[in-house]
């Protein structure tokens, strides 16, 4: 493992990502709700830039406790990173498959340290 | 401090900028290209698709009443909007960035920009052949209005062969039958059957037609005595009353794609049409694999107790299915292994299955998808990405210029 320069901390605007190439890796450098996620650009489905496409809130079927349905609601405390090849939902928190908790988008570690971000790959 | 701290910064990608291009989308698509060595073989996508209501203003030069060509100039091919028909929202609110996205994508002013966007994510993924179908005039045998369906097709179709197909050898299609009109058809086959790029025929699944009518047999004798097959291409049918229940894509799309091969799959079996046409071949397009098993199973079951309402056939209706011809995608293949290998086996898929992509929509398939399966020997492999479908639609083997490229490089650097 080896710390590497990513951009000085504000080069990133938030709700964007940064797609660098560190060793051998494409790494997604994601800033949302004003903190650094570092994935690798890689989807377990069918091997897709997972980190290139949107951030969404996830989708929750709002049902009461009488079995009634509301309707569905977006979860703001809970956003996805959404594969844009065909739709694979991630968690942003752990890069967990929002399906299959088995699935998962590589986690590398952020550093922010003097002005700058780092990468742990 | 460190040796990163003294690091420049690295290059980098911005999304937030950065122009959409087919090709970067699918730079991961090329790079499992290039891993697996796929310039080594011919692979034909055998179903993928381009948006021809971009092409409306262009299509509707080619219809020759002016008052359909005035309506498609005044309202193009398809609509959009929330409010438009059954389950529209394949694009999933954007999350499939390339719906949104396809339209700023640049291309140079020649050749046709279809032609362009084709070849870029042909090139990413391997592909040397692609047979291309419409999207939205997936839908026109729906259309109550049988003139539309004969006037437009023939537009799409003429439009099709003379600005893409005659352009571009590695570009192909089945042509677009308007079924609701029998004669029409059969003039549609005299008409392009010899075309460039034609390599058969295909019926829109999503229609009220029964396929056993004796009105279409001009037009599959016409198919047979050419040799062109006859393909099925399935599709959504939110219109069907049982249908129209699903309030989600997902459930319209699992069900719907399905239904519509399996219904006219089995009136074309139990009515004999594999007897009466025995040289005719047909291919079901875009409804996965799964159905299969499933129907086999089922025709099988009845056809042995109520073998007089199926006296033409000569064996079960699963042989004559093993017959038969299906593209691949969309391949269900979530922890089902076991599953997946006996569909395999059951429709002697190293024969009979067609690698398909389906690019670019929603589910689409790469090639890694057939070329990674476990059970799958390498000639298996290959048969199914393209050999196949070479000798289905009796293609010549053109492979991709940068494979080609990639095949003489390999030489030069070889030893001896
Ligand atoms: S490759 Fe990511 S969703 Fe399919």
């Amino acid at each position: 493992m080896q710390e590497v320069l990513i951009c000085k901390h504000g080069d990133i605007e938030d709700g964007t990502v940064r797609i660098v190439r560190v060793n051998e890796y494409d790494i997604g450098i994601i800033r949302q709700g004003g903190r650094y996620y570092a994935y690798r650009n890689r989807c377990p489905h069918q091997g897709g830039p997972a980190c290139e496409g949107v951030r969404m809130p996830g989708v929750y079927d709002d049902i009461d406790e009488n079995g009634l349905f509301h309707g569905q609601k977006f979860d703001e405390d809970d956003i996805h990173i959404v594969c844009p090849w065909h739709g694979y939902e991630f968690h942003l928190s752990d890069g967990t498959n929002v399906c299959d908790p088995k699935l998962r988008l590589r986690k590398f570690d952020v550093i922010e340290r003097d002005g700058n971000v780092y990468v742990s790959a | 401090m460190s040796n990163a701290e003294a690091a420049p910064i690295p290059d980098f990608r911005d999304m937030a900028t950065e122009r959409f291009d087919t090709s970067m989308h699918l730079a991961n698509a090329a790079r499992q290209a290039d891993e697996r060595g796929y310039e080594d073989f011919l692979i034909v996508d055998v179903d993928s698709h381009h948006y021809e209501n971009e092409a409306s203003a262009e299509i509707a030069e080619f219809i020759d009443n002016p008052i359909l060509r005035h309506e498609v100039k005044y309202q193009g091919i398809s609509r959009k909007g929330i409010t438009t028909g059954f389950g529209q929202y394949q694009e999933l609110g954007g999350r499939v960035t390339r719906y949104p996205l396809r339209k700023s994508e640049h291309v140079p002013e020649t050749p046709h920009r279809d032609i362009t966007l084709m070849r870029r994510w042909m090139d990413a993924m391997g592909v040397d052949i692609a047979c291309m179908f419409p999207t939205p005039l997936l839908n026109l045998g729906l259309v109550p209005r049988v003139d539309l369906e004969v006037e437009l097709a023939d537009a799409y179709n003429r439009w099709l062969c003379e600005t893409i197909l005659q352009e571009d050898s590695r570009l192909k299609s089945m042509l677009y039958l308007p079924f609701n009109d029998p004669e029409a058809c059969l003039k549609t086959i005299e008409k392009y059957g010899d075309h460039k790029g034609v390599i058969g025929f295909m019926v829109t699944s999503t229609r009220y037609r029964g396929v056993y009518d004796n009105a279409y047999a001009k037009t599959y004798r016409a198919l047979e005595e050419r040799n062109l097959p006859l393909g099925f291409h399935t599709g959504l049918g939110g219109q069907e009353p049982g249908l129209s229940t699903c309030n989600r894509f997902l459930t319209l799309h699992a069900l719907g794609f399905a239904w519509h091969n399996m219904l006219h799959l089995s009136n074309w079996v139990i009515n004999g049409l594999p007897e009466r046409f025995p040289k005719l071949k047909t291919l079901w397009i875009e409804a996965g694999l799964a159905w299969i098993p499933f129907v086999m199973q089922r025709l099988d079951n009845e056809y042995m107790m109520r073998p007089s309402d199926a006296p033409l056939l000569k064996k079960k209706p699963s042989d004559y299915m093993r017959d038969m011809f299906y593209t691949s995608q969309p391949m269900e293949m979530v922890n089902n292994s076991k599953a997946l290998e006996l569909t395999f086996e059951m429709i002697d898929a190293p024969n009979q299955l067609l690698y398909s992509s389906d690019y670019p929509h929603w589910d689409m398939d790469l090639p890694s998808t057939i070329y990674d399966l476990p059970f799958l020997d390498q000639a298996a492999k290959r048969n199914i990405l393209g050999g196949n479908a070479q000798r289905l639609f009796n293609l010549e083997p053109i492979l991709a210029e940068h494979k080609l490229a990639k095949q003489a490089a390999k030489r030069q650097a070889a030893p001896g």
